[in-house]
């Protein structure tokens, strides 16, 4: 079955995690830009990271057949630092020209603070004016319900089309007002924290998948690629048909990401 | 060993995680129960003991003995 990751952090993975994928049918993979894991104190080397997941990243995925694509963003840690996240925001620009970047992600709220909301805030603007698509980050664990709220407050008061927003992170407690609002709603499937393969396909049960995209993450943190293949097996042995399965891990990231028109990954249909 | 504020630290985030699996466990059962009534097996032991088994792991003063007295519980 071929499967589409819609948020991986390659960067932080080895070669291997790209071979494997390919084995188990990944065709592409989506990057959002992240925190490293430590605090950067340059606006310089977010750029060098934005090439590294623009220019350098693809040529690693493409050894092993996978398409790569990636988004460029200040994401919500850093955007703690506001003179830092406006340097980097006056060079974001230049990187949306480039033929793999989706859009403007992942951004949001990580503690829900007032500079962390005035950047969240400046890079929508960034992405409205750039026809960007957006991806948001949901605080972890005990900040998720206040983040999430704050971030559907926020975007209430600004001028973006719910359709072209993909809020992810999200789990049973948050899932309701973003699908309600008309929003895409991402599952990251994490081995500890996060959601797990089967609570996200308790969740596709109950609410059906017209706008949802599950992932892995995957970054430097406890964390495995393949909890997305795990919930393709459950989402298939709880009886689910193999066009149902291709509609939700490929075909969802084609209808959203495509809307990028540097998406060009089609939708497959295998039933009649 | 591990001094009891370690215990907390290394193993609060997974546990966490085993109670929300479990929480999500049971309500797939409920949801399925009311999708498909007829379908549903009258007075299942196994239910029994898993319920039994949460109320003696949410009582806390107790000893700690709980995976033993779990085990005999599943146990025949």
């Amino acid at each position: 079955m071929q499967i589409i990751q819609p948020h991986y952090h390659g960067i932080a993975r080895t070669a291997q995690d790209y071979e494997r994928m390919a084995m188990s049918g990944v065709v592409a993979v989506a990057e959002p830009a992240f925190w490293a894991g430590f605090d950067r104190a340059y606006p310089q080397t977010f750029l060098d990271y934005f090439r590294q997941i623009s220019e350098f990243e693809p040529t690693r995925a493409a050894q092993y057949g996978i398409r790569h694509f990636c988004w460029v963003a200040v994401n919500p840690k850093e955007a703690e630092n506001p003179p830092l996240s406006y340097e980097v925001l006056r060079h974001i620009p230049e990187f949306l020209k480039k033929p793999t970047v989706l859009g403007i992600g992942e951004i949001g709220f990580h503690k829900t603070t007032k500079n962390e909301e005035e950047i969240f805030q400046a890079q929508v603007e960034l992405a409205l004016r750039h026809h960007q698509l957006i991806l948001i980050h949901t605080p972890h664990l005990q900040d998720k319900v206040r983040g999430t709220r704050r971030t559907l407050e926020v975007l209430a008061h600004m001028n973006v089309d719910p359709g072209r927003v993909w809020i992810d992170h999200i789990e049973e407690h948050t899932i309701r007002a973003p699908l309600d609002a008309g929003y895409w709603v991402g599952f990251t499937l994490y081995p500890i924290t996060k959601c797990s393969p089967k609570r996200a396909v308790d969740m596709i049960e109950q609410y059906g998948h017209e706008r949802l995209l599950v992932n892995s993450s995957a970054d430097w943190g406890p964390s495995d690629p393949f909890t997305l293949q795990e919930c393709i097996l459950e989402f298939r042995r709880r009886g689910h048909s193999l066009q149902e399965a291709l509609d939700i891990f490929h075909n969802n990231p084609c209808r959203f990401l495509g809307q990028c028109p540097k998406f060009d990954i089609q939708p497959i249909r295998v039933e009649t | 060993m591990l001094t009891a504020g370690q215990v907390l630290n290394n193993y609060f985030l997974e546990t966490r995680c085993m109670l929300l699996e479990l929480a999500a466990t049971l309500d797939r059962y409920d949801r399925a129960t009311q999708r498909d009534p007829a379908g549903t097996p009258a007075n299942d032991p196994r239910l029994e003991r898993i319920y039994h088994s949460l109320a003696l792991l949410a009582d806390t003063r107790t000893t700690p003995d709980r995976c033993e007295r779990l085990l005999n519980l599943f146990s025949d």
